[in-house]
């Protein structure tokens, strides 16, 4: 377990790098078009998005938008903070709060 | 240039806080899920990618192989090459192992942040620097603390803690949708994604999202120029 787990590790640790360094240090060597820039702007909202939805939607292995999902539940008290405050920690705080609250409601589910 | 460090440093601190809980939830996780607080620590150091790390500790507690659990960070993680992508055009006077040592603290939270910041201002070594060192010593201060204590708790997913990421996510995602256009790629990256993944269930859904939304976020953009072009005349 423990050599499988260093390899494993390390395994992530060079996947994850080479994504992370090769645009930096390729693209910034050239000029590149205007609407490539304008389609890279639009890159860190689509990838938060694409990450939190399936996150929050899926729910035990299935697509749920129903009042069983304590994932949705959760998320609309977030959302109304984030659009109120802009602030990442009172975010995160009310997110694990709501779940928190939920579980101690709803512990059948 | 210590000015420069400063105001990085500065830039990371909601990330050092919002890196807590989540932090914490991990460490936690992790450790009850058969990880020692070493294997934490070093995944944290050399990953130190969020989402990556929840997932691929659940697969090592479910015995999955370490060629499926690397495929799977590689394909997870894939994304941050559209954020250095997008960071690329504002590091051309940093020399290439500048480059290279701030690459290592690309992450979605410090991203949300800089990808920002170099819209209006100069990207400095010192800047990145200080945003990049803050952010990840928390992050792996947090992970550890969390595996800590992790194996002393039991029953985590009662306290909340399995949704700080999602509530991350919303708390990163929502300050940055400013006009429609945002809104619309917002809202085509999250169904694309969500469809995606529901009905081929692997894991190139975020990737392929963010791509066909972004182009949509350009086309509309067309879109709306020759309207109000037609307008005009």
């Amino acid at each position: 377990m423990e050599q499988q787990a260093i390899l494993i590790i390390l395994g992530m640790s060079i996947v994850t790098y080479i994504p992370r360094a090769l645009p930096i240090i390729v693209l910034s060597k050239f000029k590149l078009p205007d609407w490539f820039l304008r389609w890279l702007k639009y890159i860190p909202v689509a990838i938060l998005s694409a990450l939190l939805v399936p996150e929050v939607v899926i729910f035990e292995d299935s697509v749920n938008f129903s009042l069983d999902n304590k994932n949705l539940l959760a998320a609309i008290p977030s959302l109304l903070v984030a659009y109120k405050t802009k602030n990442l920690f009172v975010t995160v705080s009310v997110g694990i709060m709501s779940m928190l609250i939920l579980n101690l409601l709803l512990p059948n589910y | 240039m210590i000015s420069e460090w400063r105001k990085g440093a500065k830039a990371a601190i909601p990330i050092m806080i919002g890196y807590v809980p989540i932090g914490l939830a991990f460490g936690i996780l992790a450790s009850q899920q058969g990880l020692t607080v070493g294997n934490i620590f070093f995944m944290s150091l050399f990953v130190y990618a969020g989402s990556a790390q929840f997932i691929a500790a659940a697969m090592m507690f479910s015995g999955s192989q370490a060629i499926s659990i690397i495929t799977t960070t590689f394909l997870v993680n894939l994304r941050h090459l559209l954020m250095s992508a997008s960071l690329a055009p504002h590091m051309k006077k940093l020399s290439s192992v500048i480059q290279s040592l701030i690459s290592f603290g690309i992450t979605d939270e410090t991203f949300a942040v800089s990808g920002n910041y170099v819209q209006n201002n100069k990207a400095s070594a010192g800047f990145f620097g200080g945003l990049h060192i803050a952010s990840h010593s928390s992050w792996i201060l947090s992970t550890v603390i969390g595996g800590i204590f992790g194996s002393k708790l039991t029953e985590t997913t009662k306290w909340g803690l399995d949704f700080a990421l999602s509530a991350m996510f919303i708390g990163l995602l929502v300050p940055q949708l400013k006009d429609k256009r945002g809104l619309l790629v917002c809202i085509c990256a999250g169904l694309l994604s969500l469809i995606l993944k529901s009905y081929t269930g692997g894991n190139y859904n975020v990737i392929i999202a963010a791509i066909i939304a972004a182009t949509i976020g350009v086309m509309a953009e067309k879109w709306n120029n020759k309207q109000s072009l037609s307008y005009s005349e």
